[in-house]
């Protein structure tokens, strides 16, 4: 059954206080969430008092501040800090999104971080993304098509069919959406959740693949496919502004179709 | 050797690739989840007519209203009616249980309970509505 309370060791403490320093006139408090799995202790919310005169305007630079001047302990992901990598994917203001597309003006109070939901914790606000990365291998995410390529170009595509992949291909795998659904929270051991289910969508829509019929087999699944309930967190979490739950209606929609 | 024995013990080995491809696709869902909708889409009329139908009967004596259960049209709506609820009923909830219910000895007894008792409700209905109708 579903479980409605934390384990106790998953407990959330008091951690430490972080002042800013004297004479700081835009104190602004991040709350951020902290587990260390080498102490053996609970994890804990530590705040930081960072003053946004001193800071960049997004929710990373004050991420990256905190490491550089105040606690270079703090641990997490980026790399690109300008939304192409993915790498700082967390749960920030109670919403999943990328720290370096965030502005902390966006955010009213206090701005409470804490690693994307549901996943087990490597450190702080790193997540371990081995299943949902396993997940999207599982659905063969490369073309597959017998009819070999021209020796002397690439394989062509109308405009029409190459406009079938707007609203795919800009997907750079956060997993803000696969971490924001309910489904893959209780099921996502055999749920693909949507950023798995929107980049098989990308293959089956694509013109020069040849294998929609298969790839569609392998998604017809009461688990794979079906535990999705068009709850729209994936929608409305993505911070690229793409649709997964318009993907999975597709899907399930071919799957139909082929029927009758 | 002491520190050993505190060592985190892992109980999985298995790839991750090997635990997303788990047991392979049934290739099926698709039935049931179409069939879930057809059944939705199909008892708002249903369900819009019976209401109006027993609204309209307000105050009828017992021989009117049995004249009316009586009729072909009336009594086929009223057998359509019950089979697509207690179908839709039996499809939701073994949605909602194969949600929640994670443990596979008591997935496979609530799914069937609620499978044998929809279809027992929906015989019921159905051989009461026959015993008035016919």
């Amino acid at each position: 059954m579903v479980a409605f309370n934390l384990p106790l060791n998953s407990r959330i403490g008091q951690g430490q206080t972080f002042k800013a320093p004297a004479g700081a006139k835009r104190v602004r408090e991040f709350k951020i969430y902290r587990w260390n799995p080498d102490d053996g202790k609970n994890p804990r919310t530590d705040t930081y008092e960072i003053d946004l005169d001193e800071c960049g305007p997004m929710v990373l630079d004050a991420l990256i501040k905190i490491k550089n001047e105040v606690d270079p302990t703090l641990t997490f992901r980026r790399s690109c800090r300008e939304g192409i990598c993915g790498s700082c994917a967390m749960n920030i203001d109670g919403g999943n999104t990328l720290a370096c597309l965030k502005p902390i003006e966006e955010v009213r109070g206090a701005v409470r971080i804490s690693p994307l939901p549901h996943m087990p914790v490597v450190k702080d606000l790193v997540p371990d993304l081995s299943q949902v990365y396993a997940q999207f291998r599982s659905i063969k995410p490369w073309m597959q098509a017998e009819t070999p390529a021209p020796p002397d170009a690439e394989r062509l595509q109308s405009k029409e069919e190459r406009a079938k992949l707007d609203g795919m291909w800009e997907c750079i795998l956060c997993f803000c959406c696969s971490t924001a659904c309910p489904s893959y929270w209780w099921n996502g051991d055999r749920y693909l959740g949507p950023a798995v289910l929107l980049a098989a969508y990308r293959w089956i829509a694509d013109s020069r693949d040849e294998a929609t019929g298969s790839r569609l087999d392998e998604l017809e699944d009461p688990f794979k496919l079906y535990r999705c309930h068009t709850i729209m967190n994936c929608t409305d979490t993505c911070p690229k502004g793409l649709n997964p739950a318009k993907a999975i209606g597709a899907i399930k929609q071919m799957i139909v179709e082929r029927q009758g | 050797m002491s520190d050993a024995s505190k060592a985190p013990h892992i109980d999985i080995m298995r790839s991750p690739l090997g635990r997303a491809r788990g047991l392979g696709s049934t290739h099926k869902g698709s039935a049931h989840w179409w069939l879930q909708r057809v059944t939705a889409v199909a008892l708002v009329p249903l369900g819009l007519w019976f209401i109006f139908s027993v609204v309209g009967l307000t105050g009828a004596t017992r021989e009117q209203m049995t004249a009316w259960i009586a009729s072909p049209v009336s009594l086929s709506l009223m057998l359509a009616l019950i089979a697509a609820t207690f179908y839709h009923m039996w499809l939701g909830l073994q949605v909602v249980i194969e949600d929640y219910v994670h443990q596979e000895s008591a997935k496979i007894v609530a799914i069937s309970a609620v499978k044998g008792l929809s279809i027992l409700l929906g015989l019921i209905c159905i051989v009461s509505a026959l015993k008035i109708g016919l």
